[in-house]
């Protein structure tokens, strides 16, 4: 291969094949996993089914271990690879929004659209939801503004953050995940056997 | 049989065999982008071209939508790369759960809520989400996952705070799941 990775799909065809390809792939791995199922999704949250959690974090880990790998082959050009800024009032804040969202109305976006393509109507409703409360977010940005882009920080990732070497934040990623799949599959049993 | 929803439903994946085939699909995109994958964003985009449609000045001087439809209008909000994610997502969902024979129209909801009570629910939660999502810059797609596999701050704050707060509300809403 000549040029680095990532590609950087531009032109009007590789733009929407991309986009169309890889939405695709994602929405048959969220739909196999079971994540377009509300009472699955929620189970998260009454100690009963930790899909949510165990499908996210290994996806986490694959795609982690994988970049750090290619990066350090040389393969990959990893200051190309898009880190979302930091502000951390405005992240921490609009997780824990987000959360009690998610609880409610039983799916996240991605996994909303999923169930409402598998002929589910609450995820329609949900979906109607998250486009009404984008509009109002809109309406109202310049009032929340001054908060949205409050405590700016300027480490994007965590290895720079806490000043540890990218290998050893992903080991310790990896640990506190193996701790988790193993914590949830206790839970899973007890909850089974209750 | 893993579904408790449905005792009839086919099984859904291994959830460990399906996390490795989602990540693979978010280094696909990462590879092939730069960036991953998301899903808020196109409700963003998509709301910004109803605006757009609605009142084109309004829209162009929103500093919020204005940044999907460009100040002259010269954005295709509907064209962007997130939207035709989305697209494909349905697509494939839709196509996954046909073959699967999990196809089916209803309302996912516990045995303590009515269907239009779910509904109701559902729809508030989408509303309080988008708030969240937006506030954040991101959802558990496109900041949870994506940011988490490329070790940003704020993506592992979202998840943290994200996790906390559905366990801290998951007990007043017992009734709707369980």
């Amino acid at each position: 291969m000549s040029a680095p990775l990532p590609l950087d799909a531009t032109g009007p065809l590789a733009h929407a094949a991309s986009a169309l390809l890889l939405g695709g792939a994602f929405g048959v791995a969220l739909e196999r996993a079971g994540l377009g199922d509300a009472r699955k999704l929620t189970g998260q949250f009454y100690g009963t089914d930790f899909a949510v959690f165990k499908v996210m974090f290994t996806a986490i880990l694959t795609c982690m271990l994988a970049l750090l790998l290619l990066g350090a082959l040389g393969v990959l050009e990893r200051t190309r690879i898009l880190v979302p800024p930091t502000y951390l009032l405005p992240q921490a804040v609009g997780g824990v929004v987000f959360g009690v969202g998610f609880v409610l109305g039983g799916y996240c976006p991605g996994t909303g659209c999923t169930a409402a393509a598998s002929g589910r109507l609450d995820a329609l409703a949900l979906v109607g939801g998250l486009l009404v409360g984008t509009w109002v977010f809109g309406e109202a940005f310049a009032l929340l503004r001054p908060f949205y882009e409050a405590t700016p920080a300027r480490s994007r990732t965590l290895p720079e953050l806490l000043g540890l070497a990218e290998g050893a934040v992903a080991a310790g990623v990896v640990a506190l995940a193996v701790l988790g799949f193993a914590v949830a599959e206790r839970l899973e049993r007890r909850s089974a056997g209750a | 049989m893993s579904g408790p929803t449905r005792a009839s439903a086919p099984a859904y994946a291994n959830p460990y065999v399906a996390g490795v085939g989602l990540g693979l699909v978010l280094l696909a995109a990462f590879l092939v982008t730069g960036h991953g994958l998301g899903a808020s964003g196109a409700a963003a985009a998509v709301v910004s071209a109803g605006v757009e449609a609605v009142a084109p000045a309004h829209a162009r001087a929103s500093p919020f939508f204005g940044a999907w439809t460009g100040a002259d209008g010269g954005r295709a909000p509907l064209g962007d790369w997130i939207v035709l994610e989305v697209l494909g997502l349905v697509a494939g969902a839709a196509l996954s759960a046909w073959a699967a024979g999990r196809w089916q129209r209803r309302v996912d909801r516990g045995p303590g809520i009515g269907d239009r009570q779910r509904l109701l629910a559902a729809f508030a939660g989408g509303t309080v989400m988008a708030f969240g999502a937006r506030l954040a810059r991101g959802c558990t797609s496109g900041l949870g996952l994506t940011g988490g596999a490329a070790l940003s701050v704020g993506a592992w704050l979202f998840l943290l705070t994200l996790f906390a707060a559905g366990y801290a509300v998951a007990p007043l809403l017992r009734r709707s799941w369980r």
